[in-house]
């Protein structure tokens, strides 16, 4: 008796986003055919894949019970500072290296503040939050920064606006870090030792586990992550915009949850975080082909994460 | 008034852990509640003031069958629970604590603090205690803490109290003042029910004792006819001497060597353990004992002191360097620092030794099967996979997880806080067992334990420690209750 409950609550943990995702698929196909359309599905992916690429950072944030509030802010700081760079006539491959590499180093910020400070995640990174969206506008002058050598830069272009075998190549990139961050979270002992951060901080810490280490580079983790998809994103522009990516720690964290992950940390699995991502994806497309105005829109996703909550708060009281 | 519970049975699950308990106190009366840890004392006492329910049997009060369904319940008819760990507002007043939700209010709104300080000013006087109404309660010491639930027993208007433990970290000052107290509710007509370990206590303070094993009550006598070793030898259900098996180390070198050390909570520590010895620490709950193993361990800062691991100095700043040295330490509260609960069964086991199971950076599935696989066995832990989750485990079982992680670390010397609380008597058995063949193997043990039975029983040597200061080491077969308790209460030894 007991036994079959367990099961059915697993099924539930297991398929629960799986299963709402494909029923909205379908829900929206009804609504409008125009869902099915490959172009329209390609469309979406690349959507999803900025998101999808912050929400994987973010969730090995939140599988260790914090939160990072200011990955909007490093996806514009990186992606002007990458911007400039090309602008300036640094060799693309170069520019975006460097661009992802002070994504790490304001993740690696973060991580340092709150195990060293000992302040708490949610605080650090909303003060971080302002402190990158600051150096962005100071960096910026207020302006996107474009160009000539931006505009007719095609690894540049490519990046964020490509096609690779009729799929767009931000999708590759946003498989290329699912499946590395998969094998880092569920293949090796750093994955654990996140895990085990997440479940109780105090007993890894009396196991051995170097818990500001690994905190650390979680947090760099995240960064390099949001700036990857801030490369995407100004590629896709055509320029950095100041304001990029304001609030997109909404809908990263909302993936997570949605997937799964437990903000209490110590549970949850990426390939949930990818199907959050979707969720949000397929309902901000869903949402725009049926015309309704982006004030319900945020309404409507609101709620949809309260549901995912709320549902995930009945299986942790279990 | 009179109490009543009649053969109360209980289960959580499959687990029995009240098979047939009766048990009777009436006003005036001192009774005192004897039995080990796990023998359904806790269990007993949550089911008579309605946190728990119970499968079978009656409570009668005065005569009549009552149920009750929650603490408020109990509480309304006169029944408090002092618990050993306190339920403070910590940082809040003495006064905050004592009205916290039931504060007394002008206008229906506004705290009445005049009137709530002249009332608390009376109770406090009457147990004989000056504290700031106004100091937080982390200025207190722990025996005022204890008073303070006295008081808000008094309160509430309480008729029975039921006190856990409340001398396990007093001094021998306090302890004198609360049984003085004792004595004042005794003649204002309140019941008490007394659970304690400590033998000595009963004959002093308690006017009957019932004692319990394994989920029942086995025998209730009037303290007059009554002796210590037939307490004892009900409490366990044999002599103390088949209880614990048998030691009989052979000692190898000196492995750990501590000399001087100071931190926050204790002063000049100096011992050393040797491979396949078992040194025993004693000492009253509070005196410093687990924080200077903490202090080893790396957990928290030492001011000052060596410490030398096989003949050499060793530089331990955080737990991760000291497993490198091969320690190990089954912390106190296996909930809070021991255990991953919400993780499973060899996620748990393989904590730390998460390096060693790896392949270039990857998890090596098979090696970790292995290695969990052989641990269970080797441990006897009872679980359904080793994918179960720990928190689903029963005590024993749970504290056989956390010892599996460090033997399978690789420890060489092991720091054990109270390895047998809150595990059933045939865990227990299990564990000592597995702590006989570690020394056979030359690993060495250092155990600390409240429980003065398993001190004695179960150790090679015995150190003692009082208020962060280490009073003397003893061979155990020169112990005796009556020494250990002279030197965990400040006395000294005149030989």
């Amino acid at each position: 008796m007991s036994k079959n409950k367990i099961n059915l609550k697993e099924l539930y943990e297991k398929l629960g986003p799986t299963l709402a995702l494909i029923i909205l698929v379908i829900l929206v196909s009804i609504l409008n055919f125009k869902f099915l359309d490959p172009l329209n599905l390609l469309n979406l992916l690349r959507q999803v894949s900025i998101n999808a690429l912050i929400a994987f950072g973010m969730q090995f944030v939140i599988l260790t019970g914090g939160i990072d509030l200011s990955v909007g802010s490093i996806l514009a700081l990186s992606g002007a500072f990458t911007a400039q760079l090309v602008v300036m006539g640094v060799p693309t491959i170069i520019a975006f290296i460097c661009g992802m590499l002070s994504g790490a180093i304001f993740g690696a910020l973060n991580g340092v503040l709150i195990t060293y400070g000992k302040a708490a995640p949610f605080i650090v990174t909303l003060a971080t939050q302002t402190v990158f969206r600051g150096l962005t506008y100071v960096f910026t002058n207020g302006n996107p920064i474009t160009g000539t050598k931006m505009n007719n830069n095609f690894g540049f272009q490519f990046f964020g606006q490509g096609y690779l075998f009729g799929i767009p190549f931000p999708v590759y990139v946003m498989i290329f870090f699912y499946i590395l961050a998969y094998i880092l979270l569920h293949r090796t002992s750093f994955g654990k030792k996140t895990y085990a951060i997440g479940g109780n901080e105090k007993a890894a810490f009396v196991a051995g586990i170097k818990n500001k280490k690994i905190l650390i580079f979680i947090y760099t983790i995240c960064g390099f992550l949001s700036a990857v998809a801030g490369m995407i994103l100004t590629s896709r522009l055509g320029s950095a915009q100041p304001d990029a990516g304001v609030a997109y720690e909404m809908d990263a964290i909302a993936a997570v949850v949605l997937g799964g992950t437990s903000l209490a940390g110590g549970k949850g699995k990426l390939s949930g975080t990818l199907v959050g991502a979707l969720i949000i994806g397929v309902l901000n497309n869903g949402m725009n082909l049926l015309g309704i105005s982006s004030f319900y829109q945020q309404i409507v996703k609101g709620i949809v994460i309260l549901i995912a909550v709320l549902l995930d708060r009945k299986s942790v009281n279990k | 008034m009179k109490i009543e519970m009649k053969n109360i049975a209980k289960s959580f699950g499959d687990n029995q852990v009240l098979k047939n308990v009766s048990f009777t106190i009436e006003s005036g009366k001192v009774h005192s509640l004897m039995g080990e840890n796990g023998a359904g004392k806790s269990t007993m006492m949550n089911i008579l003031t309605g946190l728990l329910s119970y499968d079978d049997g009656h409570i009668l009060i005065d005569g009549k069958e009552t149920k009750f369904s929650s603490i408020k319940e109990s509480e309304q008819t006169g029944i408090t629970f002092i618990h050993q760990e306190m339920n403070n507002f910590a940082d809040m007043s003495v006064l905050d604590n004592l009205f916290i939700n039931k504060e007394i209010k002008k206008f229906g709104y506004i705290l009445d603090n005049k009137k709530m300080e002249s009332e608390a000013q009376h109770i406090l006087n009457e147990l004989d205690m000056h504290v700031n109404l106004y100091a937080s309660i982390n200025s207190l010491t722990v025996g005022q803490q204890q008073m303070l639930e006295i008081a808000k027993a008094l309160m509430s208007n309480s008729k029975f109290i039921i006190m856990d433990e409340p001398t396990a970290a007093l001094t021998k000052n306090e302890i004198n003042k609360l049984f003085k107290i004792i004595n004042k509710l005794k003649k204002n007509n309140i019941g008490i029910i007394y659970i304690s370990h400590r033998m000595e206590e009963l004959f002093e303070i308690a006017d009957e004792v019932t004692i319990m094993r394994d989920g029942n009550t086995i025998s209730h006598y009037l303290m007059e006819n009554v002796s210590m070793s037939q307490i004892v030898h009900d409490m366990v259900g044999r002599d103390l001497g088949d209880f614990y098996p048998k030691r009989n180390p052979h000692l190898g070198d000196t492995v750990l060597k501590v000399d001087g050390l100071t931190g926050k909570k204790f002063s000049d520590i100096t011992f050393e353990v040797k491979s396949g010895e078992i040194l025993a620490f004693s000492g009253l709950m509070g005196s410093g004992r687990t924080e200077i193993m903490r202090a080893i361990f790396g957990i928290d800062p030492l001011t000052s002191g060596k410490i030398e691991i096989n003949g050499e100095k060793a530089t331990i700043k955080k737990p991760s360097d000291a497993i490198n040295y091969h320690l190990g330490f089954l912390t106190e509260d296996r909930k809070t620092e021991g255990l991953i609960l919400s993780d499973t069964v060899e996620n748990n086991i393989i904590l730390s030794s998460l390096d060693n199971l790896t392949k270039f950076g990857f998890l090596d599935k098979n090696v970790i099967d292995d290695f969990t696989n052989m641990l269970i066995k080797r441990l006897k832990i009872k679980t359904s996979s080793n994918n179960e989750f720990v928190g689903n485990l029963s005590g024993g079982n749970q504290q056989k997880v956390v010892l599996a992680k460090w033997i399978g670390s690789g420890s060489n010397i092991l720091i054990l806080d109270e390895p047998t609380r809150g595990v059933d008597v045939g865990a227990k058995r299990q564990i000592y067992d597995l702590m006989n063949e570690l020394t056979d193997r030359g690993v060495a043990i250092i155990m600390i334990s409240s429980d003065m039975d398993e001190v004695l029983g179960f150790s090679d040597r015995i150190a003692v420690i009082y208020e962060g200061k280490l009073q003397n080491i003893i061979n155990n077969k020169d112990a005796t209750q009556e020494k250990l308790m002279t030197l965990a209460t400040g006395g000294t030894l005149n030989e």
